[in-house]
């Protein structure tokens, strides 16, 4: 019981997982790429976590068609919030990406530590 | 002119004063000159206004921005306050003739900044002087502290920075650190901070704990200078000697007792802190900090460092006549600000006058200088007369009445105080006065003649001062007795 | 519908709109004129907000007409009047007086980028104020974060590059922390109105997704705040900044994060979860404390003008959450009220710190020496701020320091060691504003200065900072007008809550 319970919530296992991937990433890598890379991995994480809670089971898209009732569909909203929030996050990789190509040229390396002394 | 709207011109007067002269600098060195004298004369003329209303038994009060509910900015003149005011204007126009002679026979630099701030300063004293509670009080307290810095540190060398510190540090952090704590402990009790004849704390607190706020309050007005936050009296000494005279022996120590003493009768109330054995302590620090600032300044060589230490043991003076906790006392007290007022000024303006003439700081220079300059000399001497307290100076009405009420109140602790100090004083001054007069001058050194006239002028008068306050106190007697009276009504 | 109804979305709408238009307005001098146009615009529209609060006129604003909890919704209470103040105030008179400092750090040819970043990030931050609904709220967050990294990064000295590194990733953390909270609620109760989410929290039966939740949002966000430990992203961002963004985003930009944070943490999670009050305080206390006094030590030894005053903003945001985390009227009006105050203090240090700037290109403390000759105003104004950041009497930062007293007295039997470290923290800004007080009129001036001529700043630069420096008097002895807002949000934040 107590572990068909944990396998039940086996999407939301993954979105840890996934979760904590990344943010070692993030906190481990001193290579800004790599830190990039992380931080993208982590955001996916929780894009995943919006589009799994939204799924309900049987459910399809929500569009309203001539003849059809009592269809059941999946919940559209968090669909709609993660389109937004991969944008924010396209966003924030390009402007990191942005600021990785402005450091190589001025520090001449991506790596944090080479960066720290350099100054 | 409505003595209601007189409170808000003494206090904006200095203020507009400091803006007009700060624009004169720019013109020349006469007109800020002009400036600073026209603005001491006005102001003498509206706060000296104020005193038939009065000694008529008004009180006027004035509120300007209720700052949050139940704190607020307000002015009220009482007695004590008035005579506090009517002492720093008065003695700021001899002080500025002082100025002007002093400053331009040293060269100082930033003389502009020095008039401006020293306006500044009395602004800040005049606001002290009139607070209406508590919140007030500290605000134009913490004024006069920023506005006395510049003061100190005029020099600017790394030797007066260092001592602009300490000023700054101890009066800053014993008002941040005791007196602020002192002030919101008393809103929370009392439920306001308004001086009020008879107290507000009276029936409110209980008795450790009086002693404590009491505690509170004495250290955390760092400017009365009671042991042990007296170190930044002494490091204020770097300063010109004009600050030195009107700031460190008048305005801002005088602000410091003034606050204690209004504090102890108007907030906590002589006779509800006479009946808490808790507020005994402060008699015994008050004592303490006289005998021991005496004994200190017996063993100092530098005259104004002397001087300092003799102002710190003056001021618990009027400390402890206040902590005796009887009318006469706290009228004595009253009349002590007003005679060291008068004493010390004329002696720092003698220690100044003798350091533009011939660069002299210490006190075994001083030999036989009493014949080189004969006017400066004769007033340093009836100052510290004043300061031992010899007839016919002031010093000896105002410790007649601090005598009595330590008889009054069968205190022999008070009494005993004050004959060590006594002979204390003597002790310290008669060497001086000896060596001055009668010793002979060591050879080689500099000739010279009296200080620039403005000076001498300035502490002829202070001089005359003293000596007259011996004869005709009795307005300031009949003044002071109001604010006993109004407590004997209640 | 009358104009009044519309200024909630005006708010947001006008600047983000005339962004872009900024970057097609190519002679610098213009795109300054517009982009300080809007920001003005932004600012009037503020006060008209704030004093339709103040007469009791609550603005709430349907997006588009849909109501309340399927619509988009914005929503104008006395908290957020005052944040749209202290926003909008900051970048309009930021970008007023920043013109010479900007000309001087920024390449013309990329200036109109700038100012459309500028009022995108103002936007951002306004939006973040006015938003009644989760999701909304970090939209505006990223669009403010986006903007305000490349604000810093625009820092003529490639050690920008880095610190905006460092800010862009915590930032983002930050944020999808923040994600993460705000989805689990929506999974909970399938809404993301504010006001919805607090009434439907109370009907979950499983009470453990929303304190994972709780959890999420308090970290993402205080993060985002610079609270203690979190905020190392802080000096060096600040520090490395254009003067004028750093005098923009120090008055404003960790405050509306903390705004949210507090937001949340009283209306939408107070309410209904269990012990919640106690474990808010258990966390944000501590923080706070430590907060205040490390970064106050800090601070006290730094050696860097701009390092040394972001230390200090770290420990004032100490002092806000620390009036908050008393959960009770006093404390988090006096958190309400230091908000503004010190947005007032810091913005104009940093603006002082931009008029020096102008002349001395190196901010070390034993660079500066001889400035207040050569700069007296600048010093002037500096040496007030200053002194309102200490908490003098007389200046705005006093008010909210004896409110937080209060509030600390009133919170129980540790008030007075509460009062004892507000105390101590005091006199250690004493001893680190005096650090450079002592340097900037008592320092002889290094060899190269020595000989170069005596300016002041531009007017301009001088005009504006002079005005705040003259706030911050007028508003310590006339507070009115700013308790009366924060008394009421937190009597609203409260409500029935007590």
């Amino acid at each position: 019981m107590k572990l068909l319970e944990l396998l039940g919530y086996f999407n939301y296992w993954v979105f840890a997982i996934i979760l904590t991937v990344g943010l070692y990433a993030v906190i481990s890598k001193t290579n800004l790429i790599k830190k990039l890379i992380g931080l993208s991995i982590f955001q996916s994480a929780v894009f995943l976590m919006y589009i799994t809670m939204d799924k309900v089971e049987g459910g399809t898209a929500p569009v309203i068609q001539e003849g059809v009732k009592d269809q059941i569909f999946s919940n559209p909203l968090p669909q709609v919030l993660i389109l937004t929030a991969i944008v924010v996050g396209v966003s924030t990789l390009a402007l990191g990406l942005a600021i990785v190509v402005r450091i190589n040229e001025c520090y001449g390396t991506i790596e944090e530590d080479e960066i720290l002394d350099a100054d | 002119m409505t003595a209601e709207s007189a409170i808000l011109v003494a206090i904006g007067l200095p203020l507009v004063g400091a803006l007009l002269i700060a624009l004169a600098g720019r013109i020349g060195a006469n007109v800020r000159e002009a400036a600073t004298a026209l603005t001491s004369i006005s102001l003498i003329w509206v706060v000296w206004g104020m005193l038939p209303t009065i000694m008529q038994g008004g009180r006027p009060a004035v509120e300007v921005s209720q700052v949050m509910p139940g704190l607020s900015i307000a002015f009220t003149v009482e007695p004590l306050g008035m005579l506090f005011a009517a002492l720093a204007s008065g003695l700021w126009l001899i002080n500025s003739l002082y100025s002007v002679g002093y400053m331009r026979g040293n060269h100082e630099k930033h003389q502009t900044r020095f008039y401006a701030c020293f306006a500044l300063a009395l602004s800040a004293t005049v606001g002290i002087a009139f607070a209406g509670n508590l919140f007030t009080l500290f605000l134009f307290y913490e004024l006069l502290t920023l506005s006395t810095y510049p003061l100190v540190s005029h020099k600017g060398d790394p030797a007066t920075v260092r001592s602009a510190r300490i000023y700054l540090g101890v009066l800053l952090s014993t008002s941040i650190g005791l007196f602020l704590p002192a002030i919101i402990w008393t809103y929370s009790v009392a439920g306001s901070g308004d001086f009020t004849p008879g107290g507000i704390l009276a029936g409110k607190l209980n008795d450790p704990e009086i002693g404590l706020l009491l505690a509170l309050f004495v250290f955390g007005i760092g400017k009365a200078a009671v042991m042990p936050v007296h170190k930044w009296l002494p490091a204020a000494m770097v300063a010109p000697t004009p600050v030195s005279a009107l700031l460190h022996a008048v305005a801002v120590v005088k602000a410091g007792v003034f606050a204690v003493t209004k504090i102890i009768v108007y907030v906590f109330g002589i006779e509800f802190l006479f009946a808490a054995p808790s507020s005994q302590w402060l008699l015994y620090v008050a004592a303490f900090t006289i005998i021991c600032a005496s004994v200190v300044a017996l063993r100092q060589t530098n005259i104004k460092r002397l001087l300092a230490y003799s102002t710190i043991a003056q001021l618990s003076y009027v400390v402890m006549a206040a902590a005796i906790l009887k009318p006469l006392a706290e009228v004595g007290a009253s009349l002590h600000m007003v005679a060291h007022a008068f004493g010390k000024i004329t002696l720092f303006f003698a220690a100044g006058a003798i350091y533009v003439a011939s660069k002299k700081t210490e006190i075994h220079q001083l030999r036989g200088i009493g014949r080189r300059m004969p006017w400066t000399m004769a007033a340093f001497t009836i100052g510290a007369l004043s300061m031992i307290g010899v007839p016919p100076t002031a010093g000896f009405v105002s410790k007649w009445y601090i005598l009595a009420g330590a008889f009054e109140a069968n205190n022999l602790v008070a009494v005993f105080t004050i004959i060590a100090s006594t002979v204390l004083n003597a002790a310290y001054f008669l060497p001086i006065l000896y060596m001055a007069w009668f010793e002979r001058e060591q050879e080689g050194g500099k000739d010279h003649g009296e200080a620039p006239i403005l000076a001498v002028i300035a502490l002829c008068l202070t001089a005359i001062l003293t000596l007259a306050f011996f004869l005709f106190n009795g307005p300031v007697i009949e003044l002071e007795s109001q604010v006993v009276q109004g407590l004997n009504q209640l | 519908m009358d104009l009044l109804a519309h200024l909630p979305a005006l708010q947001v709408v006008v600047p983000l709109l005339a962004a872009p238009l900024i970057v097609m307005l190519q002679p610098r001098g213009l795109a300054w004129a517009g982009a300080t146009a809007v920001a003005l615009m932004s600012f009037a529209i503020a006060v008209t907000l704030a004093l339709a609060v103040l007469n009791g006129h609550t603005s709430e604003y349907a997006m588009g007409g849909w109501p309340a909890p399927f619509g988009i919704t914005l929503a104008v209470d006395a908290l957020s009047a005052l944040m749209l103040l202290v926003v909008t105030g900051a970048g309009a008179a930021a970008l007023l007086a920043g013109k010479p400092s900007i000309d001087q750090q920024i390449e013309p040819s990329r200036q109109p980028l700038f100012y459309s970043a500028w009022l995108l990030a103002m936007s951002g931050l306004v939006g973040i104020v006015v938003a009644a609904d989760a999701f909304n709220i970090f939209v505006f967050m990223e669009i403010s974060s986006l903007a305000s990294y490349i604000l810093i990064a625009g820092g003529p000295d490639r050690r920008a590059l880095p610190a905006v590194f460092k800010y862009l990733i915590m930032g983002t953390i930050g944020a999808t922390f923040y994600l993460i909270g705000v989805g689990l609620i929506y999974m909970m109760t399938g809404t993301l109105n504010l006001a919805d989410m607090e009434a439907r929290i109370g009907d979950v039966s499983d009470i453990n997704p929303i304190l994972v939740a709780a959890g999420f949002i308090t970290i993402g966000l205080a993060l985002k705040a610079a609270v203690f430990p979190l905020h190392v992203w802080v000096p060096n961002a600040y520090t490395q900044a254009p003067h004028m963004v750093t005098a923009f985003l120090a008055a404003c930009a960790t405050k509306v994060a903390l705004y949210v944070l507090i937001r949340f943490d009283y209306m939408v999670l107070q309410a209904e979860l269990v012990d919640h009050v106690i474990q808010f305080a258990l966390f944000a206390m501590p923080l706070a404390i430590l907060g205040i006094l490390v970064a106050s030590a800090v601070a006290m030894f730094e050696g860097h003008l701009k390092r040394l005053l972001a230390s200090s903003s770290i420990a004032q945001i100490g002092y806000i959450l620390l009036g908050a985390s008393f959960v009770s009227v006093a404390g988090l009006s006096a958190s309400a009220a230091h908000l503004f105050n010190h947005a007032l203090a810091k913005g104009g240090l940093f603006l002082a710190v931009a008029c020096l700037a102008y002349q001395y290109r190196d901010l070390r403390l034993s660079q500066l020496g001889g400035a207040s000759t050569r700069m007296p105003w600048t010093c002037g104004a500096f040496v007030v701020c200053g002194l309102s950041l200490i908490g003098v009497p007389g200046t705005a930062g006093f008010i909210s320091k004896w409110l937080l007293i209060n509030a600390a007295l009133q919170s129980g039997p540790w008030g007075w060691a509460l009062v004892g470290i507000i105390l101590l923290s005091s006199l250690m800004a004493v001893v680190y504003i005096w650090r450079i007080v002592e340097a900037l009129y008592f320092q002889a001036p290094i060899a190269e200065h020595a000989e170069a001529p005596l300016t002041e700043a531009p007017l301009q630069l001088l005009l504006v900072t002079a005005a705040i420096a003259i706030l911050n008097i007028y508003f310590g002895l006339f507070p009115q007008v700013p308790l009366e807002l924060a008394n009421s949000a937190a009597s609203v934040l409260l409500e029935g809550r007590l």
